[in-house]
């Protein structure tokens, strides 16, 4: 699957499937902080993603106050 | 919304002007209002921090156009004659500082000149429990007796609120998302590496550990602590004149906002790249020998 990660936008290739859960953790990349969109939908941690998922991590936490 | 109902934020028949950054919580919080009924314009401030501020304010503006909302704009560059990173760099202050300064000074008087009774900023859970941190690390009681979701209008102050307050910063990306809101995703390249976010960064391993600890964390505060610090800021207490060179309400002969103009506004503008990293260190001594 091929995976987008952002500040910086940058592109990751994965093979084989896993849950959005096992993605993050996989990443080092806590899920408090970030949502996972796959394909176009905002899919929740316990959520497959496959193989030709095209999935985007999109960070959460911005720094201004 | 809760927050809304429960601290008094709004009524119909408010004039409502959101600061609008082009960010998630911003875009989601003005979505929210006119969704809810509100008369809410936009207020956009251009910060002059390079490509991302050209982004930001495009995200504002594609926002408005869609939804067919006001979006009043100032450019601090156009306008003032400096930019974030020229005024960090004049005044040697954290730029997350000067920025600050220049948008409460910007938005305080957009919501007066523009005759709006209310201030609405996209704060978040997050943010002020972030803060709530930052705050009680110092045991900083000035600005723990302000940390409020509502302010009331006073000697030249527009009221303020803040609407999103329960809800977190991951609510507010996922509403933007299933609503189809385009918001900048991207952080603020100055902001990288500041306290704010060490303070969301630790407050959110602790929510891991502890789910419901950061809401429990800020709300209490407003539940438990904050009648008890009622009346003890002196900010609240300090009679107001007018700013000799603006007009604007502060303690001193000039507002910080004309300070930074008086000095920042005489240099050349600074690259971003010149105040990157500038964020760490030095607004927690500036704070400590106070």
């Amino acid at each position: 699957m091929k995976v987008l990660l952002r500040n910086p936008s940058r592109e990751i290739e994965l093979a084989g499937r896993r849950s959005v859960n096992s993605l993050l953790a996989e990443l080092a990349l806590p899920r408090e902080a970030h949502l996972v969109i796959r394909n176009g939908t905002l899919v929740p941690g316990d959520a497959d993603l496959a193989a030709d998922d095209l999935v985007e991590i999109r960070p959460v936490i911005s720094g201004g106050a | 919304m809760k927050a809304i109902e429960k601290f008094d934020m709004l009524h119909v028949t408010d004039r409502v002007l959101v600061a609008v950054s082009g960010g998630k919580d911003s875009l989601a919080v003005w979505d929210l209002l006119t969704e809810l009924g509100y008369q809410a314009d936009g207020l956009y401030v251009g910060l002059g921090i390079g490509e991302y501020s050209d982004t930001s304010g495009a995200h504002a503006r594609r926002f408005a156009d869609e939804h067919g909302l006001k979006l009043i704009e100032v450019s601090l560059r156009d306008e003032y004659g400096y930019d974030v990173p020229t005024a960090a760099a004049a005044t040697n202050r954290v730029p997350c500082s000067a920025c600050g300064i220049s948008k409460r000074h910007l938005f305080d008087k957009a919501a007066i000149d523009g005759g709006y009774n209310v201030l609405v900023t996209g704060h978040n859970l997050d943010d002020e429990a972030a803060v709530l941190l930052g705050n009680t690390l110092r045991w900083d009681i000035e600005y723990l007796a302000r940390q409020l979701p509502v302010l009331p209008a006073r000697d030249g102050f527009p009221k303020k609120v803040k609407p999103l307050v329960r809800l977190t910063e991951r609510e507010m990306a996922a509403w933007c998302i299933v609503r189809g809101i385009d918001y900048l995703v991207d952080e603020c390249p100055i902001a990288a590496g500041n306290k704010h976010l060490a303070y969301k960064a630790v407050l959110n391993s602790v929510e891991h550990e502890s789910p419901g600890s950061k809401a429990a964390f800020y709300l209490n505060f407003l539940e438990n602590m904050s009648p008890l610090l009622a009346g003890m800021s002196v900010a609240g207490k300090d009679s107001l004149h007018s700013c000799a060179t603006c007009g604007a309400p502060t303690t001193g002969e000039n507002c910080a906002f004309c300070s930074i103009v008086g000095k920042a506004a005489a240099l050349d503008p600074v690259p971003v790249e010149c105040v990157l990293g500038k964020s760490v260190g030095k607004s927690l001594s500036k704070r400590a020998r106070r």
